[in-house]
């Protein structure tokens, strides 16, 4: 078992540790259910699928990803463990990534106890099994690309309330990105292809295909990209600050 | 060994460390003093590698920390200042992952954490999450998990601080024990502890090394070495049948009481003899006669003091 592993099970134990984890998924749990069968009109609808479920997972994901990610950094900063921690013979990288894949395995137990949900579609109709896997794959990758912001957010400060104010809004913005109320906003002068660049950095252009079932691989990738791209700011933010 | 050459740490414009240069040899416990904001933890931070240096170098036992950063803080053990530890953790789960990340598997884990259990006595807490620990008790989980993989060099960044006066005991005796063979850097500001456990000093004031030595060493460039201690039982001028000793510098009357003198000497010269001499054949109203030791707090004093003074 190398440091990353042992990282990983360290903090994924911690969560449970304290009521956080357990705090986290139900209110995750309740919000889902309020989400999907009363506002999201799940039997008004009369169709076979989760698509009110999965598509308020952004918005939800906006308030509640930023509450597991604003300590990963801060706490240690705060507390001085960071400095326990890189002085152990431990490679920057297993550190952070340790520390994100569990944060990732939270929202990913979280996310699999949704199955409820999962067995009422099927017990009242006959759903595309498939689509509803890409679709829980999907919310989980978007998932990551919360938590990665949120890891570099927390790794600014020592203080997990601006932690948390910080990756709300990088997050809004990032969801935000993609919608078709802000692309029109853009005035007529900017050109085409930088409008449909901020808009392919959106989270919902993505987010949005895999929740119907359109399977593309280069959404994956954009999210897998996006992870790693905020874990390493995460890992060179952590280097620059650590000394105050 | 632990080799140091020309370090030095700038913050934005602040120079925290300004060339530091210094060798530490196996079995040597190495006292680090200086005023607060000397540059003790900073150079502490650079040793075990949580800070990078902006200039030079330190070779642990010869792999440079910057390069092989991985090499060199697997020979380290560090009890950071303030002994942060995870507070949400029971003191052996957090033991068992020191253990875990400092490289040992299966058996090896319990054995180990077993025995640094038993080496700082944290088995009556072991079942305890160590934010609910006293001071004392969160200090020791800090040394245990710093001695975890016995290591070659151990650097405590004030390892007493807030213990009481058994525990401090306990933790110099345990610092003693592990000294034999290793490097033991500790910092301080309680100078009696340097006395105590330290075989070499080392004092900074402003990022720079102000004084370097033995205890003894440093101690006997105080102005009050050899100095003889006169306790009279009337007032009686001393000062008046000492001009005739060459060696005696001058008469300093105790500024809390009137009757304690103490008769320094030049260089640290043994003046002992003579002013007993002198002291008999003149009858002095003496109920006291001792020599003093320097005071390493006089030292301490006068060489941080002055390198403050000169900036």
């Amino acid at each position: 078992m190398g440091n990353l592993a042992i990282i990983f099970k360290r903090e994924l134990f911690s969560y449970f540790a304290t009521p956080l984890a357990y705090i986290f998924i139900v209110i995750f749990l309740i919000s889902n259910g309020i989400f999907t069968f009363d506002l999201g009109g799940f039997y008004a609808r009369g169709q076979a699928d989760l698509l009110p479920f999965f598509s308020f997972h952004p918005w939800l994901y906006l308030f509640m990803i930023p509450a597991i990610a604003m300590t990963l950094w801060a706490d240690e900063r705060k507390t001085g463990t960071i400095e326990l921690l890189l002085t152990l013979p431990v490679r920057l990288a297993d550190a952070v990534l340790g520390k994100f894949l569990a944060a990732w395995a939270l929202t990913g137990i979280a996310l699999l106890l949704t199955f409820p949900i999962w067995l009422t579609v099927n017990y009242l109709g006959d759903p595309d099994n498939g689509v509803i896997l890409a679709a829980y794959i999907g919310s989980w990758f978007m998932a990551g690309g919360f938590l990665a912001i949120g890891s570099c957010m927390s790794a600014c400060t020592k203080n997990t309330v601006i932690a948390f104010i910080l990756t709300v809004s990088i997050c809004f913005l990032f969801v935000i990105m993609g919608s078709p109320i802000l692309l029109s906003a853009f005035p007529e002068w900017i050109p085409q292809f930088f409008v449909d660049a901020f808009s392919a950095m959106g989270f919902l252009t993505h987010f949005d295909s895999i929740a119907k079932g359109v399977l593309d691989i280069r959404d994956f990738l954009f999210f897998s990209v996006f992870i790693a791209a905020w874990l390493l700011a995460s890992a060179v933010v952590i280097e620059m600050k650590k000394a105050n | 060994m632990i080799e140091i050459n020309n370090l030095t740490k700038i913050f934005d414009q602040f120079t925290a460390i300004d060339d530091l240069s210094f060798t530490v040899k196996e079995g040597e416990v190495l006292g680090f003093l200086g005023p607060n904001g000397a540059g003790k933890s900073t150079t502490m931070k650079l040793i075990t590698g949580f800070l990078s240096a902006s200039n030079g170098s330190i070779r642990i036992d010869g792999y440079d920390i910057s390069k092989n950063p991985i090499e060199a803080k697997a020979l380290m053990g560090y009890l950071p200042e303030g002994a942060p530890s995870y507070g949400d953790m029971t003191t052996l789960e957090f033991l068992n992952f020191v253990a875990q990340v400092r490289g040992y598997r299966g058996e090896e884990i319990s054995q180990r954490v077993q025995h640094v259990l038993d080496e700082v006595e944290l088995n009556s807490v072991s079942q305890q999450t160590i934010e609910t620990l006293s001071k004392g008790f969160k200090r020791r989980v800090g040394l245990a998990q710093a001695i975890m993989h016995d290591p070659k060099v151990l650097i405590l960044d004030e390892p007493t601080d807030g213990l009481d006066p058994n525990q401090k005991h306990h933790v110099r005796e345990l610092i003693k024990n592990l000294a034999r063979d290793k490097i033991v850097i500790i910092s301080t500001h309680i100078l009696e502890e340097v006395t105590a456990v330290c075989s070499r000093a080392i004092i900074i004031s402003q990022g720079k090394i102000v004084a370097d030595g033995t205890p003894a060493e440093l101690e006997s460039r105080s102005k009050y070495h050899q100095a003889v201690s006169v306790r009279l039982n009337e007032n009686y001028d001393l000062e008046a049948d000492l001009t005739g000793i060459a060696e005696v510098s001058e008469v300093e009357k105790d500024e809390d009481d009137e009757l304690v003198f103490r008769i320094l000497a030049n260089d640290g010269k043994s003046i002992f003899s003579q002013v007993s001499e002198v002291a008999q054949a003149k009858h002095w109203p003496v109920t006291e006669f001792h020599v003093s030791r320097g005071q390493l707090e006089d030292v301490f004093r006068t060489v941080t003091q002055q390198t403050q003074g000169a900036e």
